[in-house]
């Protein structure tokens, strides 16, 4: 892949820290769309407000930044106007998990056909450090300065039990599975969701004795355990441990196609 | 009293410290976030005994406010921009329930595009939902607004919510010298609060925002009315207060060389205070110039400004937001109102400025004062000025 095919070269540098894994994930995204064969002018990406939400400002496709939790909506009705557009939406876990929670659960109710990548790097990083849905209890955050009791999400649990045809977990350090999810999740005709975990050095990592975004990637690659191994550990192994892997990949009909049906329906009725 | 240097930020939250309020709610914006991210560190060490209510987006923290001095608390919140957008529908359910909650906002412009920066568009957005509006020229008068604005809400007849603006980075990340109170002395300015009606009154029961439809949903609007013409009588009676206490005075407005002034800039907010050096440099080439920094939005001080602005013969209005009605900002439109059929009526020409962080130094005020002195000597001038932006 020639990166200049898929991004705005003229926007780069970007703005994301060092060790940031956000640029990792933005790249496993162009890589699985590469790898779909997909017609970029078929691909819109929608995205939120945050350090994620910055992604789409790099990517050459067509592209719609709005606002802060709201990205699902925005997609869905680019979705519902013209079905045959790829449509993926970039979050985050403040994004995507708190403020847009609401969105996120009723798209996979309906299962509309969005792809969903939520980058989850367990805080609000844009505004420096406030604990979000995703951060684990115990870890400090500038609002949480002796830890945070608020219990996390598992948010592919919430995505499953809400309706999403695909869910799957990964991480920015394996970065090949990363790209097959995010590759297999698109081409469900459904509503995917990828969450990828991924690095904030500046404002998770300095606050939790990891302190670079190598070390917070050694933590991703020490401390996620496959699904299909994760079936074989007792809750005592899996203690501090994270699931990955494709946890579903469902083929319930998808929700523009059902809206399609109904309206040819009614129509020939009425013929 | 002591001296010491503070970010606006650092300053608001120093004062809400020093406040002490009951409960916070509170969610991450640019700017804002420092305000309640420090204030939660004065939670976490126990420095203060409110309730920190963190929550998923600002439209609850509005609601979490909103249902904290219902039951009678102090209540306190800030935001910015999207986030003060987001609370748009909450904010009118607060001042019509008549609760006296305190709200910081850093002004930064309204999305689309996304922008961090500071305009008043923001606040503008929100200057007709019954909100006291109070804006700082810099930290100290952030401070100073924030302490009054607790008793300026809590007077009787008035339990209104007061929100005290300051502009984004400009304000709320800048460093400056200010004069803070001791802690008891900003207890015994603002005093216990004691709800007349509260949630939590068991042996009193009542109800918030029933449903009110023709038979009396218009009396609870026309009382908001007369609870603003009591605000604007409290606003000059805590500043008095204050000035006692602090020998810092403050009005609904601050003129500046206006003795003599034929030509005059009104405005808000930060700009103001680089007005004041324009001011100063047109005045020693003998330019007969003032300025007037409004302090007070809402309720509009409209029978002073009258006063004030009476037989000057030119008067620039700046607007750091614009209404899109084809007519100016709404400082602007408020002043034409306010002045319409007076006698010695000023001519009034709007320049909005600064969308979006846009700068503006004393060079360009100085600009602004020169179209103006020019409309003056009976050069043509538009009603309307975009000033600083590419056409």
């Amino acid at each position: 892949m020639a990166v200049e095919d898929y991004l705005r070269m003229e926007k780069l540098p970007h703005i994301w820290c060092p060790g940031c894994g956000h640029g990792i994930v933005m790249g496993a995204i162009t890589r699985a769309i590469e790898k779909n064969g997909w017609d970029k002018n078929k691909v819109v990406v929608v995205s939120g407000i945050g350090c994620s939400s910055r992604a789409p400002g790099y990517m050459d496709f067509d592209t719609l930044h709005t606002l802060h939790g709201r990205a699902i909506p925005f997609a869905a009705g680019v979705k519902m106007a013209n079905p045959e557009l790829h449509v993926i939406v970039i979050t985050g876990d403040g994004d995507g998990a708190a403020i847009g929670g609401n969105h996120l659960i009723h798209a996979c109710r309906r299962n509309v056909g969005l792809n969903i990548v939520l980058l989850n790097n367990s805080i609000y990083g844009m505004t420096s450090g406030q604990y979000s849905p995703l951060t684990p209890e115990g870890a400090l955050a500038t609002t949480s300065p002796y830890g945070n009791i608020d219990p996390a999400f598992d948010l592919c649990n919430l995505a499953m039990g809400s309706g999403a045809n695909f869910v799957a977990r990964g991480t920015a350090y394996h970065i090949h599975k990363l790209i097959d999810y995010i590759s297999q999740g698109f081409e469900n005709p459904g509503f995917s969701f990828i969450e990828a975990i991924s690095q904030c050095p500046t404002n998770f990592g300095r606050r939790n004795k990891q302190r670079t975004g190598l070390e917070m990637m050694k933590w991703q690659r020490d401390n996620s355990v496959d699904f299909k191994k994760a079936q074989t550990m007792s809750a005592e192994e899996l203690k501090g441990k994270f699931i990955t892997g494709i946890f579903c990949d469902r083929e319930d009909k998808e929700y523009t196609e059902k809206y399609r049906q109904l309206v040819e329906q009614f129509q020939e009725g009425s013929n | 009293m002591k001296r010491v240097a503070l970010t606006g930020n650092e300053a608001v939250s120093l004062a809400m410290k020093q406040i002490n309020p009951d409960v916070v709610a509170a969610y991450p914006i640019t700017p804002q976030t420092e305000i309640v991210q420090m204030f939660s560190q004065y939670v976490a060490d126990g420095q203060v005994d409110t309730e920190f209510i963190t929550v998923e987006s600002e439209h609850s923290a509005m609601s979490a406010s909103i249902g904290a001095s219902a039951s009678g608390a102090r209540a306190m919140t800030a935001t910015s921009a999207n986030g003060l957008a987001l609370m748009w529908e909450v904010m009118y359910i607060a001042a019509s329930s008549r609760l006296p909650i305190i709200m910081p906002v850093v002004n930064r412009a309204l999305s689309a595009p996304i922008n961090i920066h500071c305009d008043h568009s923001d606040a503008m957005g929100a200057r007709d939902s019954g909100w006291i509006q109070l804006f700082s020229e810099n930290s100290q008068e952030a401070y100073d607004n924030v302490i009054q604005a607790i008793r300026i809400a809590e007077s009787a007849n008035v339990l209104l919510p007061v929100m005290v603006n300051l502009d984004g980075f400009i304000i709320s990340h800048a460093v400056e010298n200010i004069d803070v109170l001791d802690d008891e002395k900003v207890q015994d300015f603002i005093g216990s609060y004691t709800a007349d009606y509260s949630l939590l009154d068991k042996d009193n029961p009542i109800t918030f925002g029933p449903l009110a439809l023709q038979d009396y949903y218009f009396e609870a609007k026309r009382q908001q009315v007369e609870a603003m013409k009591y605000a604007h009588k409290a606003i000059p009676e805590v500043a008095r207060e204050y000035e006692k206490l602090t020998g810092r005075g403050y009005g609904y407005f601050t003129p500046y060389r206006m003795e003599d002034a034929e030509v005059v800039i009104i405005g808000l907010g930060s700009t103001m205070g680089t007005a004041q050096v324009a001011v100063d440099e047109l005045r020693k080439e003998g330019n007969k110039v003032g300025l007037l920094k409004l302090r007070v939005f809402r309720p509009f001080p409209k029978e002073e400004l009258a006063r004030m602005l009476a037989g000057i013969p030119v008067v620039g209005v700046m607007d750091r937001a614009d209404t899109f009605s084809g007519n100016g900002g709404p400082l602007f439109a408020d002043l034409n109102t306010v002045l319409y059929g007076g006698e010695e009526r000023p001519e009034l020409y709007n320049f909005i400025y600064g969308l979006g962080g846009r700068d503006i130094n004393v060079s360009n005020l100085m600009e602004i004062y020169r179209y103006l002195l020019n409309a003056r000597d009976g050069q043509t001038l538009n009603r309307v000025n975009y000033f600083g932006v590419r056409e």
